[in-house]
């Protein structure tokens, strides 16, 4: 991979904190992340990149105890500012997680629930949104006959590009990836990372993972992370070959981590 | 002769397992056993009373000793009406509560809650009778029924249902009773259900902007909707069941009444009122008649809830 020009930055992260509690989780991080391309999040168990990813979605919010401060800045408006709606703001920003989460409904279903929640569409144009969102997972061909069937029904892998078809059925701007692959088989694997390849042309991607040959052929952009800090973030051939800072180089070395 | 000895304890060990096998499957054997035989003395029972009403019983509403003539219909009505009034007032209060417990109030205030469920449900059912008699009674005759009978019975089409003299005591009061009664099961089982649905689940849907009610509504009750049934099935069983609560505050009278507000009859209050003063064989048997009845009732309401479990899951298409 050569050096990569970057993108206008989508997500523009300035002094983020993040806390459990009392506990400091992230510190200080400040981060562009580039519009239509890949970005990774790797590091050893601990070091805050699931904690940072699911700032870009308030998912903390759920928890009582969890906080943020600082600024995360798509398109200037900072969303962790009381005044952003969080319904909102997941409709822009869409997650998949580490493991298939189907809804217990039919497949066409479990594509309709996110649309329904946003946009009025007759069922003609919901139809074709689902076959869109299924096409553009890469499952249209495997489910295409079974629509009615529950989605909880279906292989692991399949489960996981049905999560990633829910997710860019909304139509979000910036998709989340928490793991996508960690409970899938190799080839399955194989499957969604060449899916990430081709939704970078129209999503900007946030990928956390373990496995940093994965972070390596799907990413543009690495982030390396220690114990809530961002250690070195660059494009990936750069961090991979030529990391500027020895904690990078002792972790994707293999040292350590 | 170590062989020997071993070969003796294994022979030994052998028979224990046959003796442990007889023992365990004589248990399980037991519950049939008496479940054939309840239904098989209810139904030698209330003989004489079928022979002497045949069908006639079921849609008979006359009760009356003296003539020895009998109908079910009052108590079964009564049963049925309570039963339903106490599921129509407790799913939603149940889910409410389960919800807020599980969702949405603060952590500290989940235990203090769950155990005043638990000691809501404990509660011996004959208290809820005497608390319903003396001070719920009471008190819906002075607030409630009043302003019931003056905005509700003057509605057209449901009117009729809803007027009647402020007693206190009624159908509308047991089935008020049963629901406050019934509550503590459903809730207790629907947050159990609720806690085990897997977080990742509930922040999908969190994630793609889900309000808490639409996360509750469209995938946590359809991912428990089994034990959802199941509780709402227990508490049916216990509303329908449910004797002494109901004895005291129904009214315990045979006249069949429109209204809500006035008196009626429910199966196990009749069979608890009536027994010890029951005389003559039509009048015992024509009892034990309404207790086949109940059984029934109970067998049907839940082969219907596993029937609507089953359609259910074919709709879902698994």
């Amino acid at each position: 991979m050569n050096d990569e020009i970057a993108n206008a930055p989508k997500l523009v992260v300035r002094n983020l904190n993040f806390y459990y509690g009392s506990y400091l989780a992230l510190k200080d991080i400040n981060l562009d992340i580039p519009e239509k391309m890949v970005t990774a999040f790797i590091g050893p168990s601990g070091c805050g990149k699931s904690t940072l990813l699911r700032t870009f979605n308030r998912m903390y919010e759920l928890y009582p105890k969890q906080k943020a401060t600082g600024e995360i800045l798509p398109d200037g408006n900072n969303i962790l500012s009381v005044k952003q709606d969080l319904n909102n703001l997941r409709a822009k920003i869409g997650m998949v997680f580490q493991k298939p989460t189907p809804f217990p409904m039919s497949i066409y279903d479990n594509i309709a629930f996110g649309v329904k929640l946003y946009e009025q569409m007759n069922r003609h144009d919901m139809d074709d949104r689902v076959e869109w969102a299924l096409k553009k997972a890469a499952l249209w061909n495997e489910v295409k006959d079974k629509l009615k069937q529950s989605g909880m029904g279906l292989s692991g892998g399949q489960q996981q590009r049905l999560c990633i078809a829910r997710a860019i059925a909304v139509k979000p701007q910036v998709l989340l990836l928490d793991e996508p692959t960690s409970a899938l088989d190799p080839i399955s694997t194989a499957h969604i990372e060449k899916l990430i390849d081709e939704l970078k042309e129209e999503f900007t991607i946030v990928i956390v993972t373990h496995n940093m040959q994965q972070a390596a052929r799907v990413s543009d952009f690495t982030a390396y992370m220690y114990l809530g800090d961002l250690i070195e973030f660059g494009d990936t051939s750069t961090v991979f070959t030529n990391p500027k800072r020895k904690e990078t180089e002792d972790y994707i070395t293999g040292r350590f981590g | 002769m170590p062989t020997f000895l071993q070969e003796a304890r294994l022979k030994r060990q052998n028979w224990f397992d046959i003796l442990f096998r007889g023992i365990t499957r004589l248990s399980a054997f037991a519950v049939l056993a008496l479940l054939a035989s309840i239904i098989g003395s209810l139904i030698i029972g209330s003989q004489p009373s079928i022979e002497a009403f045949g069908t006639h019983f079921l849609f008979s509403s006359e009760w009356n000793p003296v003539t020895d003539k009998f109908g079910a219909v009052v108590p079964i009505v009564g049963t049925l009406v309570t039963a339903g009034i106490a599921l129509l007032i407790g799913i939603p209060v149940s889910f409410g509560i389960a919800l807020f417990l599980t969702e949405l109030s603060p952590r500290w205030m989940r235990r203090p809650f769950g155990i005043a469920i638990e000691l809501l449900a404990g509660i011996p059912s004959i208290i809820y009778g005497m608390w319903g008699l003396f001070v719920f009674a009471p008190f819906f005759a002075d607030n409630i029924e009043p302003w019931i009978n003056h905005h509700i019975g003057t509605q057209p089409v449901i009117g009729p249902f809803f007027s009647g003299p402020p007693m206190g005591i009624g159908v509308l009061t047991a089935g008020i009773i049963l629901a406050i009664m019934v509550i503590p099961f459903i809730a207790s089982v629907m947050r159990d259900v609720f806690e085990v649905v897997p977080t990742m689940l509930k922040e999908s849907a969190y994630g793609l902007g889900s309000t808490t009610w639409e996360v509750m509504w469209n995938v946590v009750l359809p991912y428990t909707k089994i034990g959802v049934v199941g509780g709402i099935m227990l508490g049916l069983g216990r509303a329908l069941g449910e004797t002494m609560a109901v004895t005291f505050v129904i009214g315990n009278s045979h006249d069949l009444s429109k209204s809500l507000l006035m008196p009626g009859n429910s199966i196990s209050a009749a069979l608890a009122n009536e027994f010890n003063e029951a005389v003559g064989e039509l009048y015992i048997s024509s009892l034990i008649e309404l207790g086949l009845i109940l059984f029934f009732i109970t067998f049907v309401v839940l082969s219907l809830a596993r029937y609507l479990l089953f359609k259910l899951s074919q709709r879902e298409g698994t």
